[in-house]
């Protein structure tokens, strides 16, 4: 039997299914596992930032039940705000954790809350490699459909947002965005009301788990309005795109921090706008059926002009009056890449914010990059109406990855699928066994030509039809085994590489946590930095419960979620005054920070300084946005000129400007630095540069910890003077009197404070 | 200026244009489209009543207003798919469906709807 038959025949296809499921168990297998690197090589702890929220909130709904979460006022953020967190975040995350636990916890499975967090985003990979499958499967067939999930599996463009520990919305999000559009294209090639019912339940989900559901929100309403201008609309697409938005809409709006949103902000508007022209095109689709006339496809188009005029000037309308919210900072800045910068440096000071550079898409996508046009290309070969859903979601997930490095998340998957067509196109037209019959073609020729001499090209059209029969229905293909096995041999190749390069990104780039640090000690051995946590416990163990840190927003729901302590601002960044606030208190003269620091009831303040071991990720490398969000709401006071040196260069050694070795930034993370180093040596290996010989004195904060490399740098704000005076007097009162204690002894000293 | 022009002819037949639809619709549709037709002249009814409510009596409770306003758009979407769907001029769209499936569709269609909307209307 050929190997045709068996991948053919009926009487294999329990054979073959059961194939496929090992081969789906073995890719999410894949998939899992890869995202362990930094489990086994350092522990199971929560990553970066962001996660160490998720993860507080997610111990509050475990141990407070879901109306406690829900209705959670955080009093230890943004102190004195509060958050009212319950109506502010995407609880799907959360709410999915805490499912599972609960699951766990029933079937008498005793496991502990962080390891459910920690693991959940490879456990959901897994996930949306079959539904990366199903929806590859509804484009060209199961073998593609199979690619599709490999490749997805081990994407490092996917992967670089789904290690173990980080607990991130786009952890489940990628997987309810690609099952949702695959059950889109199924209720649209069904025009099932049930599919389309199903597709809104998986889009509330979405709505649910992540902010990022607004692209599921305008592809879907492109698609249709795309395939309605293509004049492909059918009962289908009205039943299918209905059934999602009507019940689509109302679920999201269940959802407290979305809200009235659907139908107030114009990003949702194009959804709404697709709706009411899909009730005219069906409307008038059925009074055509009714009476065919030629006078009706005018009317048509006629209504559909004036409609689209009219409803997208009320659009303008409502926008200019107010009813609907203008478009949001974040979504000019997808437009505009300039903008934030101008606008919103709050925006623009997130590096995951910032355009792609052209290397980042070889690195997280390698061979599929170069397969995507050429999927897309196919794609376009047979162009079914789901096929141009693949395209405009390409093309408009390129321009956007292009524009935000963190929407390269959103380019992957499509990239996996289109590059999976491609290479399951190629690999079926030359792992084929089928040879056609030497003698059948040359008689198939013969025929022709006879057919081709007997009728002499009468006119032009009769030859294009003949063309055509003969494109139609062609006896091409590779049937040399040379090509064969050079070109699949070729394509074996780099699908291993493929496997190696995803392998390697993994392991190097994407699985550190960045909250432990790795380093190499000279033998190879490796060293573990573990500074931040020595300081969050620091902060835990030695201060009171109710101190207030202020630090930059970067690590506030890090003090939140490992010191447990009240912050000032943090990663949620709703309030950009605080911040501000925040940024000018750290970029003032000590004098201008104090009161800032005691209205805001400050206890401690944290900054990360990196010179000591060469650490990048410091504050005074972020110094600079710090003014710059400062500038932007009191211009008067910072000016981000007055931190570079009359020739534009940003320092921190002899030829810093005052106002930058004055600003307490400059100061905590400077202060006793030359202590370390021999006399005039102190060198800051970030920079690169050689310090001043005199450290910087720091009168209204006292050091209070500082940990093993100097990474994390606590100070307590000192209190009012108890005589009054201001704390420079103070302190230099204080130098003096070592002096003249050492001279003069106890008694003196104990006169001088009586008078 | 254009759509003016090419409606006025259009203007001109319409009389006759209409007549014929509503003759065709009385002859060829069959009795359960036509129920499911009253069905969807109630919806759009209750539409318009509870957005005319909402102009006049102002939208103070936006939720309920909002829940009620969705239950009726949602359930007329629901019911024209329906009606789509058991239609049988498009038996060639829906291969996959059949009347009864169709009407299994619609009730889970309606049941989810309403779930939001009771949820919804505080």
């Amino acid at each position: 039997m050929s190997l045709d038959a068996i991948l053919k025949d009926e009487s294999t296809k329990n054979f073959r299914s059961l194939l496929k499921v090992v081969i789906l168990l073995t890719i999410a297998g894949a998939a899992i596992s890869s995202r362990l690197f930094s489990v086994i090589r350092f522990e199971s702890i929560i990553h970066e930032f962001d996660p160490w929220f998720n993860f507080r909130a997610t111990k509050y709904l475990v141990k407070n039940g879901f109306y406690g979460f829900w209705d959670w006022f955080d009093d230890r953020t943004w102190h004195p705000l509060g958050r009212v967190t319950g109506g502010t975040l995407y609880p799907g995350l959360m709410v999915t954790s805490g499912v599972i636990y609960h699951i766990l916890r029933f079937l008498t499975f005793p496991v502990d809350i962080r390891n459910i967090c920690v693991l959940l985003a490879p456990g959901f990979s897994g996930l949306t490699a079959l539904a990366t499958y199903l929806f590859t499967k509804e484009m060209k067939d199961e073998a593609a459909g199979l690619l599709a999930a490999a490749f997805i599996g081990i994407a490092p463009g996917y992967i670089s947002r789904s290690v173990a520990g980080s607990y991130d919305n786009e952890a489940i999000a990628i997987f309810l965005l690609m099952f949702t559009f695959y059950l889109w294209i199924k209720a649209l090639k069904l025009g099932s009301a049930y599919w389309g019912a199903l597709c809104a339940l998986f889009y509330f989900y979405m709505v649910a788990a992540w902010g990022g559901y607004v692209f599921i929100t305008n592809m879907i309403p492109l698609h249709a309005f795309v395939l309605i201008l293509m004049g492909r609309f059918s009962p289908r697409l009205y039943v299918s795109y209905t059934s999602w938005y009507a019940l689509g809409t109302l679920g999201s709006m269940q959802i407290p921090f979305v809200g009235f949103l659907p139908i107030r902000s114009s990003e949702h508007m194009a959804a709404l706008g697709v709706f009411g022209l899909l009730q005219i095109v069906a409307f008038v689709d059925y009074v055509r059926s009714q009476v065919p006339s030629k006078q009706f496809q005018k009317l048509l188009w006629v209504f559909l002009v004036v409609a689209f005029m009219v409803s997208s000037a009320a659009l303008v309308g409502l926008t200019v009056s107010g009813t609907i919210a203008p478009w949001t900072g974040r979504f000019y800045s997808l437009w505009d890449t300039g903008y934030a910068k101008i606008h919103i440096p709050i925006i623009a000071s997130v590096s995951e914010h910032q355009p792609t550079a052209w290397p980042a898409f070889f690195f997280d996508l390698s061979m599929l990059i170069w397969l995507f046009p050429a999927g897309i290309y196919m794609l376009f070969q047979n162009l079914a109406d789901e096929h141009v859903f693949v395209i405009i979601y390409g093309i408009m997930a390129s321009y956007f990855a292009g524009v935000m490095v963190r929407l390269m998340l959103t380019l992957t998957p499509v990239v996996c699928v289109a590059a999976a067509i491609a290479l399951s196109n190629i690999f079926d037209n030359y792992l084929t066994l089928h040879r056609p019959d030497a003698e059948k073609v040359a008689a198939e020729i013969a025929a022709e030509e006879k057919k081709a001499a007997e009728e002499p090209k009468k006119t032009e059209k009769k030859e294009d039809a003949n063309v055509l029969n003969a494109v139609k229905n062609p006896e091409i293909g590779i049937f040399s085994t040379t090509s064969k096995v050079t070109v699949v041999g070729m394509f074996a190749i780099y699908l291993f590489l493929f496997v190696l390069h995803c392998t390697w990104v993994t392991s190097n780039a994407y699985s550190s946590p960045s909250v432990v640090l790795a380093s190499r000690l000279p033998d190879g051995s490796q060293h573990i930095i573990d500074d931040y946590r020595e300081a969050y416990y620091w902060l835990r163990k030695n201060t009171p419960e109710d101190a207030k840190i202020m630090s930059w927003w970067d690590y506030g729901y890090q003090i939140g979620g490992m010191a447990d302590r009240t912050t000032l601002v943090d990663n949620n960044t709703w309030n950009n005054t605080h911040i501000a606030t925040v940024g000018k208190a750290m970029a003032s003269r000590e004098e201008v920070a104090y009161p800032i620091l005691r209205q805001h009831d400050v206890d401690y303040v944290l900054v990360i300084f990196g010179g000591l071991l060469g650490y990048s990720g410091d504050d005074i490398n972020k110094f600079l946005w710090m003014i710059r969000i400062a500038e932007g709401v009191w211009p008067d006071e910072i000016k981000e000129r007055d931190f570079f040196t009359s020739r534009g260069e940003y320092r921190v050694d002899d030829g810093a400007t005052d106002t930058m070795k004055n600003s307490l930034m400059y100061k905590m993370s400077f202060y006793n630095y030359h202590t370390m180093f021999p006399p005039g040596q102190a060198q800051d290996r970030v920079r690169g540069v050689k310090l001043p010989a005199v450290g910087p004195t720091l009168n209204i904060l006292e050091e209070a910890f500082t940990s093993e490399n100097w990474i994390v740098r606590i100070y307590k704000v000192k209190d009012l003077d108890k005589l009054g005076r201001d704390h420079a007097s103070a302190v230099a009162f204080e130098s003096g009197k070592k002096k003249r204690k050492s001279k003069l002894g106890k008694n003196k000293v104990r006169k001088l404070r009586v008078v | 200026m254009a759509p003016s022009k090419t409606v006025a002819p259009a203007n001109a037949s319409a009389a006759n244009v209409l007549s014929s639809v509503v003759n065709s619709y009385i002859d060829k549709t069959p009795q359960r489209t036509k129920l499911i037709d009253a069905f969807l002249g109630f919806l759009v009814l209750t539409g318009v009543l509870q957005f005319v409510y909402c102009v006049v009596a102002g939208n103070y409770p936006f939720n309920a207003f909002l829940a009620g306003f969705s239950a009726t758009v949602g359930q007329f979407v629901l019911t024209v798919s329906l009606r789509m769907q058991s239609n049988t001029e498009n038996k060639g769209a829906f291969e996959a469906v059949s009347p009864e499936r169709a009407f299994a569709d619609y009730i889970f269609g309606s049941l989810i709807l309403h779930f939001f909307c009771i949820n919804f209307i505080n």
